[in-house]
């Protein structure tokens, strides 16, 4: 196997020269790009909704008011930061570092995630305390749904993060750990593997999701 | 095996990323606090440094480029944000032609 086919998947050692399961990457892979791009879809709508309903306020407060530029700012900051050590935790698994070192970058995903959430949760409370809750206006409805469904992304993507963690530190992510490695154990391994790479793409997808939020739903309407 | 080869390359390529999102994001988020320049530039500047950001998060976090192995994953991004574009645009045009439309003073 040439070097440019090992660093085809990050995440994922294909220099086993198993020519079916590298195939059978592939296909998982692009298989989850299919729904990642209808979530992108989903999302477009959602955004497109926000975009039509932004000024139809019903005399209730607008984004001046409900929007606080500094949680936005701690928000974007913590998952950028989740996005960089996800991505850290799919190298050292790639690069057959120790298991706690695999387990140590996915927690500390989990721990900007859920700070990430809390913020979330905070911002929904503040806007609704402020007398916009999500039933003020269309603008409200229109933000606490686009906002609100990556949020539950996000709690599912965390959810997704506990189950991985958990199967990382049962079965493990080496393939090598013992010469007298079983086949069984190393398509569970290879298992792993693939999940972890699907969680990579997910996590990282909705990073992406939320530059549009904070580009256009906070900074869109904070500016002046 | 090849071991440890590549990670060093890859670890920069995660670094690459995580810097420039932070300079983007970062220029956005000042134009909005301390509002330097007019509303129109400020929001033409948030709007390009989000194109530029999401560029930024495909290459670098989600290493979609231009080789032949990645080109399926490609054409399936690009075809879904032409839809996107479709539908997004469309929509805006309808609604935002419609809302003008429908102002009292328009008749």
């Amino acid at each position: 196997m040439t070097a440019s086919a090992t660093r085809r998947h990050p995440g994922l050692n294909l220099d086993h020269g198993d020519e079916a399961a590298q195939l059978q990457t592939e296909e998982l892979m692009f298989g989850f790009w299919i729904f990642l791009m209808s979530d992108l879809v989903l999302f477009a709508l959602l955004f497109a909704t926000f975009g039509t309903l932004r000024h139809a306020l019903a005399g209730g407060p607008g984004p001046q008011t409900l929007f606080e530029l500094g949680s936005a700012a701690k928000e974007t900051a913590l998952l950028l930061a989740s996005s960089f050590t996800f991505g850290l935790a799919t190298l050292s698994m790639k690069h057959e570092h120790a298991t706690g070192a695999v387990l140590g970058w996915m927690g500390l995903t989990l721990l900007l995630g859920a700070g990430f959430l809390g913020l979330e949760v905070h911002d929904f409370v503040s806007m609704t305390d402020k007398g916009g809750g999500i039933d003020r206006s269309a603008f409200t409805a229109a933000t606490f749904a686009l906002v609100g469904t990556h949020g539950l992304h996000v709690t599912f993507g965390s959810l997704w993060i506990v189950v991985m963690m958990i199967q990382v530190g049962l079965i493990g992510h080496r393939r090598d750990d013992s010469p007298t490695h079983a086949a069984g154990r190393r398509k569970l391994v290879d298992r792993v593997h693939n999940r972890m790479l699907r969680l990579a793409l997910f996590w990282h997808f909705l990073d992406i999701v939320w530059i549009g939020i904070f580009s256009f739903v906070y900074l869109g309407g904070l500016a002046r | 095996m090849s071991k440890a080869p590549g990670y060093r390359d890859e670890l920069r390529s995660y670094v690459v990323g995580i810097v420039l999102a932070v300079l983007l994001s970062g220029v956005s988020f000042a134009l909005v606090a301390w509002h330097p320049a007019s509303l129109r530039t400020t929001l033409w500047v948030i709007s390009v440094a989000a194109a530029l950001q999401a560029l930024v998060h495909f290459r670098c976090f989600l290493h979609i480029d231009l080789s032949r192995q990645k080109r399926d994953d490609l054409s399936l991004i690009v075809f879904s944000v032409l839809v996107i574009l479709l539908m997004v645009g469309g929509s805006f045009w309808i609604y935002d032609s419609q809302m003008s439309l429908m102002q009292p003073s328009a008749a």
